[in-house]
């Protein structure tokens, strides 16, 4: 059977990535990779997924979501209560079930929300839904600052302002979750990193994917041929939110302690600026540009003083690589990117 | 020559002064479209007034007059762009009223746009499947999982957008960029995407406009075409009058956002008041 250039193109960019994760493994079971770096990778495969599911929003669909750290932040929360609870009230030990089912709840709960979020606003025209995003991340993050959960035996206890409730403390308000469970492993993070590219680029290569960039590139024609321009807004906001709540279970579980003030405002643009730089609508951008950009503080931690400085110019490096034709080019060969703005290659 | 090109030359135009333009042969059978007392305002500025017409089944209805008459206006009034204060449309005997564009579409209306409307970063091919998103479905999760229906609806789209493009000899062009085609390869284009969305009444807004006159030749040889493979009216805005009076059964001339006259191409050319408002004297020679 002969393969379709874009089933070619994805089986490429699968192929990239598990070579990249088996270097890495190979690095951290011989003992090269230095401590500091190893506990750099499962947030790397946290925002590579993040920053590929904002692609999907922003480059795809064409609206800009400025509040995607919420999700996450919802993602990291019931992420970790589902985990607690499915030890301790189901007696539920492995790990790894235990893993996928809190990354499938913090999936789920966020998605509930980007629905809620989505379907009033993605009716209207106009850029609402940054503005609605945008109060949506700092809403959530004042909620959660106030929410209390215990596990008392099989009950799960909420409340609101009120730290004193039975049982053991889960999320305790301000001072978030502790005593985490640290059941998060690196191999889990690039399954997902898998699984995100899996969806995010066979959707845009069918039949819903085609409507999603045709309601974005021209909304009245698409409207005209029977397109319902809402519907294809709404699958790609929740299809990406989804992917950021399970990005942020596994998040949660990989740290001993997480606070709610972690996912403010500043984190959404973190991940916006991968887009961006990575190039919107260019998902192997996004992947380069999240997993570059996380690591680089650590890595330069011993140039100390020069640190911002060199930060600034691998930035500016990161832009120009992107964003220059001829890479874009060579990207464009290696993932379909049918994206935005995209005035380099003429012929297709 | 095909039955139904003979018919067409056989038929003898029956204009309907209180009514609108139908040709004999759909006499007999529904209109496919109905517009009644059909009107828009735009902050007091009455773009279009008491616009009355019924198109044929199959009939070829041609909409002309000066610029800012209100043609466009009228197009996006029957595909609901815009909400008319007043009037109604009926489309396949359903009521228009409330419906928005998408379900009008639905109802079987198409439309290409003056100002080309493409997707211009997708392939020719492509262009041509979201046309076909309502005729051949599969649902995302499928598309995601590539189950057997996504291959299943890949084939189907490929091959029926090839077909549809083979109308205007344009399937080698399938993997070209849209935006990159010449200007008159984009409007034909735009009415094959049209047209893929299985409509009854495909509404062209200056189909020729950018066109040279072989091109625009061509392009009249194969709206009469479409016709009569798809057994569908079309309704089109041009100001080329060859191409108007050549391939249009009825025309309908708008002035000032209302009907100053309806009939045949013959009728019209030799109608006063059209020849005042739109056409001007006849050349000598
Ligand atoms: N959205 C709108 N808001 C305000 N006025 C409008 C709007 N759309 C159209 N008009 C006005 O309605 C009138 C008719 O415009 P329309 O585009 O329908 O003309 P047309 O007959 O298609 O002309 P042309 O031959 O130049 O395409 C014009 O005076 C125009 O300014
Ligand atoms: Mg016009």
């Amino acid at each position: 059977m002969k393969l379709k250039k874009s089933t070619v193109n994805n089986l490429i960019s699968f192929g990239i990535v598990i070579i990249a994760f088996i270097i890495c493994q190979t690095m951290i079971s011989t003992g090269v990779m230095k401590r500091s770096l190893r506990g750099q990778m499962i947030p790397i495969c946290v925002y590579i997924v993040m920053a590929v599911s904002l692609n999907l929003v922003v480059g795809i669909s064409g609206e800009l979501s400025l509040g995607h750290a919420g999700f996450m932040s919802i993602g990291v929360f019931s992420g970790i209560i589902a985990s607690a609870w499915l030890k301790g009230a189901l007696g539920l030990e492995n790990e790894l079930i235990r893993l996928i089912l809190s990354m499938i709840v913090g999936g789920a709960f966020a998605g509930v929300f980007g629905a809620l979020i989505g379907i009033p606003v993605l009716r209207l025209r106009g850029d609402y839904l940054a503005i609605v995003t945008l109060a949506f991340g700092e809403i959530i993050r004042n909620v959660l600052n106030c929410l209390y959960f215990s596990l008392d035996g099989r009950h799960l206890h909420v409340s609101f302002n009120n730290p004193s409730i039975p049982g053991t403390i889960l999320v305790n308000g301000p001072n978030g979750a502790k005593d985490v469970d640290k059941i998060a492993t690196f191999p889990v993070g690039f399954v997902l990193i898998l699984f995100t590219l899996f969806v995010v680029l066979n959707l845009i290569n069918s039949r819903s994917g085609r409507a999603i960039m045709a309601a974005r590139d021209n909304r009245i024609a698409a409207e005209a041929m029977g397109i319902n321009v809402t519907k294809y807004k709404m699958m790609a906001f929740v299809t990406a939110a989804v992917l950021a709540g399970m990005a942020g279970a596994l998040y949660g579980m990989s740290m001993a302690t997480v606070t709610a003030a972690k996912f403010k405002f500043d984190t959404s643009i973190l991940v916006l600026v991968f887009v961006v730089l990575g190039g919107i609508g260019n998902i192997w951008g996004s992947i380069i540009a999240a997993a570059l950009l996380t690591v680089l503080p650590e890595l330069l931690r011993a140039f100390a003083d020069y640190r911002m400085l060199i930060y600034a110019i691998v930035l500016i490096l990161v832009m120009l690589i992107t964003n220059n034709p001829t890479m874009r080019a060579l990207f464009t060969k290696l993932v379909p990117r049918r994206g935005a703005g995209q005035k380099g290659g003429e012929a297709l | 020559m095909s039955e139904t090109t003979r018919r067409r030359q056989n038929t003898k135009m029956v204009p309907a002064p209180s009514h609108g333009i139908i040709p004999e042969r759909d006499l007999y059978s529904s209109p496919v479209l109905e517009a009644r007392h059909l009107g828009i305002e735009f902050g007091g500025l009455k773009a279009v007034e008491d616009f009355n017409l019924i198109i044929g089944r199959t009939e070829i209805a041609g909409l002309i007059g000066p610029n800012g008459a209100g043609k466009t206006t009228v197009f996006n009034l029957l595909t609901k762009v815009y909400q008319p204060t007043m009037g109604s449309v009926m489309l396949n005997g359903h009521d228009l009223n409330g419906l928005n564009t998408v379900q009008a579409n639905k109802l079987g209306i198409a439309r290409t746009f003056q100002n080309i409307r493409l997707f211009d970063n997708m392939t020719v091919e492509d262009n041509v499947r979201i046309g076909l998103h309502n005729q051949i479905k599969y649902g995302m999760f499928t598309g995601i999982c590539r189950l057997p229906g996504y291959w299943k609806g890949e084939k189907q789209q490929h091959e029926k957008a090839l077909e549809l493009l083979s109308i205007f000899d344009m399937q080698d062009l399938a993997k070209v960029r849209a935006g990159s085609l010449p200007y008159g390869a984009q409007r034909r284009l735009e009415i094959v995407r049209a047209l893929a969305t299985n409509p009854s009444l495909l509404l062209l807004d200056e189909p020729a406009a950018g066109m040279n006159p072989h091109e625009t030749e061509e392009l009249m040889n194969n709206i009469a075409k479409i016709r009569d493979q798809f057994q569908i009216a079309i309704m089109l805005i041009e100001h080329d009058m060859n191409l108007v009076m050549g391939v249009c059964e009825g025309i309908c001339v708008l002035n000032y956002g209302r009907i100053i006259a309806k009939g045949t191409p013959d009728e019209i050319q030799s109608n006063p008041t059209v020849i005042e408002a739109y056409l001007g004297k006849k050349k000598e020679g």
